[in-house]
Parts: structure tokens; sequence; C-alpha cells
């Protein structure tokens, strides 16, 4: 199976909701999939921009906490797993990704990985150039510490992927 | 000693009774899931020879890694402090509380700070400290240990919880379900962690190139303890360092499916502290990353006895151990009783033994250390290859060597020509020596058998030796299987192709010689010459006492009495499970290299050895039309050594190609394993672990199959557990007698 394909059947078996978009696209998509009040980070990709979505970008503390959604770009996504991989950055991703309920990640296409093989030579290359922090993520928080499987502990309820098409 | 036994049991009675359930329904989950998600995994043997090279290696050059992680650490703009003990640990993070003026605390969950009791520390100092892990959380409400190093309340159900929080924090309405104790916990500690001042975290791994340490979590609490506050100590054992970052890779492939049987946890988090993400201050209404206030990290490396189990050669493979679980999930005693009695005073489950025994001392693993069976189930379960049972017996052997000098009891003594220290347990020491008891059995047979039923010697002898009186004893055979094998009138076979020994194991030569002839009937009628020397006892039983020196005694006397029959080109035939996993895994430990090698590569179980007579064209049809007055259908248990080594299925396939229809048991352990059953302090236990095997074998699939199992124990327990008498598969396949 292609990568791609692999992408989303895992994301799905991890209960991450997939919209496929392109360039063109990008800026009604994000408007249609988040839920307001909505906070973020500028994305780190050229041509993409949360400008014009009504995404909060550098949030306050209140603003963080109200959210209902946050919006923030990975820098890979792991085919065998579902995984994503979202760095930590001076601007706050990693709060945009973890206080909202749902947590809308933008991946573009071309950074999709097959394995973890390849996902940590990139990451390993990149910590090493000064990128020092980064979550593996998979699918919702979840826990099983009350008697039974519950989504939603302190991160989100809700994982959202936003795959932009190569062009 | 029979106060202490009594003792015991009933503390293993109430656990069966309160967590039981509870533990056994959770742990057996997850050890379902990991066979499940290491079966999806194409790459999982690599992947553990992988991660345990790195292990060892990382150890091996401990000092140069600890020194390299302060100089990335600090280069990253961190401070690395090398804790001693835990009294240094604590103090340390105290003076860092106290310097950071940290009223509250937050904290995602770390074995490394119970290891060293640091909420009590920070407590004492006037710090308030929350567990935001849901169930250290659980656990901290309801002032308890963890029973598993994973899943800290295992042992606790929903209803349970539902109950302890609707108690103690005397909500207005009644929590009920998981999602609503989830919320619940989830705005009461989002609270706490929007007020902290200082966050602590423990560390999965450590790398020394690039100071990132790696968080295995699901709930999102560890990567919010981390970015909330300012401030962020990591505390953890200094075990913990590996190499390079890359060298994470097989971890994150294995943990989470070795853990809990998820493929990936929902969240693995590579930080390298202090961490870019802004810390934010709820009270402030700026925005979060324009007030970017300076953090602090602090790295703590733990030493509390690792280095000195670093220099000990038994001890230093539970350094390797990354505290996935999977030796607690697939140990049969664990999902019976959980950590609470299969622990110390804090580690559970099978490594448990070693980390107690390094970090808080042998009496800690003394407590428990008896729940291992040595069964070996675990083992290839370990993500990172560690031999647990041998260092259960390990231990087993320095706590039989650091008791006081004992008495020596009159029913014991001349049954008990061992090496071991006069003040060992007398229990173990008899079972121990059980070899010495058989021959005595079988000479004084009938009488032995006729005197050890009556009541009176029954009471003495649980009395004294803690054997449970519930237990029926082994019946002895007057002529023994090497007896009757001398004594036949067979002529040899002159031009046969292959020669084989067959072991005359401890049971097979005194009380179960049934399965001897049988053995030998099958191989001559298969074309085997066939001899039954007079071979020592594989020493088996005293090792599963802890009495390695004089395990070690028979291994030798075996290795000698064998060595002319493997020069001359013999096999070993070897029927009792136990003893074929004795000569293949733990002799290693035992005899040389050569001598174990010599043996290993020769010998096989007996039905691996007919399998591969069938595949090299022996004549199946020899075996097939005898009454053996068993119903085509099976129900077989296979010994849990025997699975170990990987041998079950020659057993299956040659029952399946003499047109038997066999269903297979998926339980770890009948729950017997030699002597343990017959102890008083676990006849419960062990009667609990083998309901699980009684009840697959109770199903109405199973109910009318003739029951068939390769081990001694295995035999005795489903006596015990089934109506219907179990055989030894080899009396399903003797060839008809002529």
């Amino acid at each position: 199976m292609a990568t791609l394909e692999t992408f989303e059947t895992n994301l799905e078996a991890v209960r991450t909701r997939i919209t496929r978009t392109n360039t063109a696209g990008f800026t009604d998509t994000i408007a249609a999939v988040i839920d307001d009040p909505a906070v973020g980070v500028e994305l780190p990709f050229e041509d993409l921009s949360l400008a014009e979505t009504g995404v909060v970008c550098n949030p306050t503390p209140t603003q963080l906490r109200e959210a209902a959604c946050g919006v923030t770009a990975a820098t890979l996504g792991v085919a065998d797993y579902g995984s994503v991989i979202l760095e930590s950055t001076p601007d706050g991703a990693e709060l945009s990704a973890l206080f909202p309920e749902t947590h809308v990640i933008v991946i573009r296409e071309s950074d999709v990985v097959p394995d973890m093989t390849a996902a940590f030579e990139t990451m390993g290359e990149r910590f090493r150039e000064g990128r020092n922090d980064a979550v593996i993520a998979t699918g919702p928080s979840a826990t099983a510490d009350m008697g039974e499987l519950v989504h939603g502990v302190h991160g989100p309820r809700e994982t959202h992927a936003i795959i932009v098409e190569d062009d | 000693m029979a106060a202490d036994r009594a003792q015991k049991a009933e503390r293993i009675r109430h656990l069966l009774a309160t967590e039981g359930a509870s533990v056994e329904e959770n742990a057996r989950g997850f050890n379902d899931g990991r066979y499940e998600s290491v079966a999806r995994l194409e790459e999982y043997e690599d992947y553990k020879d992988r991660a345990r090279a790195i292990k060892e290696d990382a150890i091996e050059h401990l000092p140069d890694l600890i020194e390299q992680v302060r100089e990335t650490v600090e280069a990253n703009g961190g401070t690395v402090y090398l804790a001693e003990d835990a009294a240094d640990a604590n103090r340390y993070v105290r003076e860092v509380a106290s310097d950071t003026e940290a009223d509250t605390v937050v904290k995602s969950k770390s074995m490394t700070t119970e290891e060293i009791e640091l909420n009590e520390a920070l407590e004492a100092e006037g710090s308030e400290v929350w567990e935001t892990d849901l169930g250290e959380f659980v656990l901290q409400v309801a002032e308890e240990a963890p029973s598993h190093l994973v899943a800290p309340a295992i042992h606790r159900s929903c209803e349970d919880i539902a109950h302890l929080f609707n108690e103690h924090f005397d909500t207005d309405e009644d929590l009920e379900t998981a999602q609503e104790l989830t919320d619940f916990a989830r705005e009461y500690l989002g609270d706490q962690i929007r007020e902290a001042d200082l966050g602590i975290t423990g560390a999965n791994f450590v790398t020394a190139d690039t100071g990132t340490m790696a968080l295995v979590t699901s709930e999102g609490n560890a990567r919010k303890t981390v970015a909330v506050p300012d401030t962020h100590v990591a505390v953890a054992g200094v075990e913990k360092i590996i190499p390079t970052f890359e060298d994470l890779q097989p971890f994150v492939e294995l943990i989470g499916r070795s853990g809990t049987g998820q493929d990936i946890t929902s969240y693995v988090s590579l930080f390298s502290p202090p961490v870019s993400t802004p810390p934010v201050d709820f009270e402030s209404d700026e925005p979060i990353a324009d007030d970017p206030d300076d953090r602090e990290f602090h790295l703590v490396l733990l030493d509390n006895g690792r280095m000195d189990m670093r220099e000990d050669d038994q001890l230093r493979e539970t350094l390797y151990c990354i505290r996935c679980s999977a030796c607690a999930n697939s140990c049969a005693n664990f999902q019976s009783v959980g950590g609470h009695a299969f622990g110390g005073e804090t580690y559970t489950g099978g490594i448990a033994t070693g980390w107690e025994a390094g970090v808080h001392g042998q009496d800690s693993a003394a407590e428990f250390n008896d729940l291992c069976t040595g069964c070996s189930r675990c083992v290839n379960q370990c993500p990172v290859n560690i031999d647990i049972p041998w260092i259960n017996t390990v231990v087993r052997d320095r706590i039989n060597h650091s008791g006081e000098d004992g008495q020596f009891d009159f029913l014991v003594e001349g049954l008990t020509p061992d090496a071991e220290p006069a003040g060992l347990d007398l229990q173990k020491r008899f079972f121990g020596n059980f070899s010495t008891l058989a021959k005595l059995g079988s000479a004084t047979a009938p009488l032995s058998n006729w005197g050890a039923d009556l009541s009176p010697s029954r009471w003495l002898m649980e009395r004294v030796l803690g054997i449970d009186r519930r237990r029926e004893l082994p019946r002895f055979e007057r002529e023994t299987f090497v007896e009757w094998f001398r004594n036949r009138d067979v002529p040899r076979s002159v031009d046969a192709d292959y020669h084989a020994v067959v072991y005359p194991d401890l049971y097979t030569n005194h009380v179960r010689t049934e399965r001897g002839k049988a053995a030998v009937r099958t191989l001559e009628a298969l074309g085997v010459a066939v001899e039954v020397p007079d071979v020592a006892s594989s020493g088996r039983a005293p090792l599963s006492q802890g009495m390695v020196d004089t395990a070690a005694g028979h291994a030798d006397e075996v290795a000698a009495d064998l060595e002319s029959y493997l020069e001359a080109g013999y096999d070993v035939v070897v029927i009792e499970p136990s003893d074929h996993a004795m000569f293949q895994r733990e002799y290693e430990k035992l005899l040389s290299e050569e001598q174990h090698e010599s043996l290993a590569d020769r010998s096989y179980e007996v039905f691996e050895y007919i399998y591969g007579l069938l595949e090299n064209g022996a004549d199946i049809s020899e075996l097939r039309n005898a009454d053996r007055g068993a119903t085509e259908e099976i129900a077989y248990h296979s010994h849990c050594q025997q699975r170990t080594l990987g041998l079950e299925s020659y057993t299956t396939a040659v029952l399946e190609d003499l047109e038997y229809d066999v269903l297979t048991s998926d339980v770890e352990c009948c729950g017997m394993a030699g002597s343990f059953g017959y102890k008083s302090e676990y006849y419960e236990l062990s009667m609990d672990v083998g309901s699980r095997l009684g009840e697959q074998f109770e199903t109405p699939e199973a109910a009318d199959r003739t029951v068939v199992a390769s081990g001694t124990s295995c035999l005795e327990q489903l006596d015990s557990l089934l109506t219907r008498q179990p055989r030894h598969p080899i009396t399903l396949i003797e060839p008809p007698k002529s």
C-alpha cells in the first residue's frame, strides 16, 4: 500500500479524523473544520497560513484555556503507526496542541514517512541542528486508569488531521 | 515457621478475594494485547536484540555516558545532579522546591520517585504535591502503593474508584462511570497544574548525545507537567541513559507493545529540557509567547545501589529493564494476586526481585521472591531478553545464605545431603532434596506410600515442612524405570540408525514409570536403539528452591553420567519438560560452555525427537491401531518451560499425525510449578491460577475430551482440578502391544 494510504488507514485506527485539501483550498478547509474559539501557532510552511482562518495565534492563557480547538503543524507523519511528530516551538505550539478539546493537525503529504526508522533519521538530524523538543502523538489522549478506556484526559479528546496534498 | 506460613496464606487469601478479580482482568488483558501487538511487528525479534545490545553497551560505558549527559544537558541550559541515594536525591529536589518557593508541585508518573519516596520528602517541607497521572492520583487519594509498574491502580475497579472518590471529595452528585471519574479528575488536577510552581517527571530514557529524555505516556499529564510551570525536575535512575538519539527507536517500537499491548502509547515526548515551549502563567493577561520567563531544568540522576548492581555479575541484567511490565502481565501468579503480593517496597512483578535486591536490599526481595516459580513464561516476553527467573533464583540462593543459623530437624536430617547453609528453610531443604526422598520412597514402597498417607504424618508434614494436607502426594513405584529397563528381556537392535538415551528424570524413574516405558517402546518401534542408564537427577528441584550450589553438583553428575554416551554418538531424549529446560537453559549457568553445549545440542524433548524421526522417514504406522482408551478428541496442556523453548508444536503435530483432534490451552502456567502448589502458604494461589486452566478444559468444547499434559506437575494439578484422569501424551502414541 502506498505510504499515504497506510497513513490514513492508521490515523483512522487511532481515532483521528482526516480531511484532505490542497494549498488553494487550505484556508476554507481550516475555517470549515475548526470549532470556535480556536487558537494555534502560525504554520512553518510556505504558502500555508492561519492568517485568514479565524484561528487566534499567540493566545493569552485565558484564550488558551477557553479554546475549543487548537491548530498546529506536524513536522512528520509516520504511516505505520498513524503518528504525527509535533515539535515544540517558542511560540507555544505544544500548548495549542495540548489544552483544547480538539487538536487539528496540519500535515503536508510530502512529510509523511513510511515508518519509525525514517522518522528517527529525520528527527535525529533536526535534533542535532537544534530543534530540541518533539512529541510523537498518536490519536487522542487516553486512559484506562478509571476502570475502562476513556478518551480526553489531560490532552485533547479528539484529533483531526488536515492533509495538504502536494501541488 | 508454621505461623509465618499461615500468615502468608492469609495475606494471599485476602488479596485473592479483594484485588484478584480486577488484577486478573487487567493483567490478562494487557498480556493478550501484547501477544497480538508484537505479532503485528515484523521485526520484533530484531528490535529485541537491538534493544538488548544498546542496554548492554550503555551499562558497560555508564560512567562515561553520565559525564556526556552532564555536558549535553548543561549545554542545553539545564543542570545535572548525580544523587548517591534516596536521601541525597530528596535533599536536592527539596532545595529546588524551596528556591523556587514551590507551594504546588505537580508530578507525572514516576516509579523512580516512588522508590525514593519523594512526595513525602517534599510534603515534609510544606509543598503540596499532586500526582497528575490518573492511576497515581487514585492511589494518592487511597493512600496506597502501586500494584503494577505501568498501571498502578490495576487492582481497583471502576466501581471501587467511584466509591473512593465520592467519599473523599464529597461531590454534589455521585460519580459513577469511568467517563465521569476521568472528567472529574481532569478538572481537579487541571486546577493544580495551572497553579503549579514546579513540575516533576521521571524519564523512560535519556540520550547522552542530545540530552533528550523520552517520556512514554497516554494522558498528556506529563506534557502539561513539563509545559506549564517554569521549573522542571526530572528524576531518573542512571541506568536510563542510552548513547544516542537514534537508539530510542527500537524502544519506541517495543515499549507500548510489551507493556499494555498498544502498538504505541498516545504520547512519546522527546524533550531536551529546558524545553522551548514558553511557560504559562494563568494569572497573566499577556499573550503567552510574549512573556517567556526563563526556564529552569534539573536532571537528578539516581544511583541508589545501581552502580553496585552494575558490578554484580548476576544483578547487572536488571539494569537493562525498561519497566514495561511484560514480566508481570505474563506471570500466572501475578495475574492472580498483583503487585501488592508480588512486589517489594516499590517494584512489582518478576523483575522486581532484581530491583528490590539492588535498591532496597535483600529483605525487601525476600518478601515476595518465592512467588516466582521459575516457570519461565516471562523470558520470551521481556523486550530486552533478561533471564528474569535466573535473577529470582540467584536472589533466592542469597536469601537462603543470609538466614540465621537454624535448627536441624530430625525429619529432614539424612534426607538433605546438600551443600546448603544450616539455616536454610526446612521446606526448601526438603523439596530441594527430593531426589533423596524419591530413592528412599521407591526402595521402601509400598510402605513409604502408606506411611505418607496416614493423617498423623500429613499433619506433621504440614506443621514442619509446610506441605499442604489438601494435596495428594506422589506414589512411589517399587521398581524404578531404570530397574525395569535393566530387568527386561528385549534384545538390543544391532543396526539402528539412531541411538538414544531416555533420560530417567526423577518422576519418570520413581513415580510415573509408565511414561518412561511408553517412551522406550515408542522409540524402539520407530527404529531407535535405546538405553536407560542410571543418570543423576537434573538439579531442577534444588534449583527451584534457590539451592544453586546443590543444583550445580547435580549438573556435574549428569554431565559425567552422560559423557560416554554423548561421545559414542547417542542422543538424549527427555520426557520431563522442566528437566529438558534445565539442560537447554539453566545448565548454561551451571556447567562449562563446552559441557553445556554438547548436552544441549544433543538433547531433545521426547515429542521433538519423535517428530524428527517421523520427518526423517520413520514409519508412523508402527504407532497406529492401538486401543489406548482415549477419545479421538484431545485437550492438551503444554508445559510452561516447554512453550518457552518453542516445543509445544511437536506434540500437537505428532498427535495430529495420529489423527487426534487436538485443542490446546492458552494459560501461561497451570499453577502447580513443581513444589509450589504443595506449599501450604501457596496452595490457594496455586489453585486460583489452576482454575483458569480448569475452566478452559470444562468448556463445552473441551469437556468430553481426553486431557493430556506433558509436565508432571501439570498432570498433578489437572488431576486435582478435573474429574477426568489426565495422561501424558506419550501414553497416547505408544505402539500396540504385540
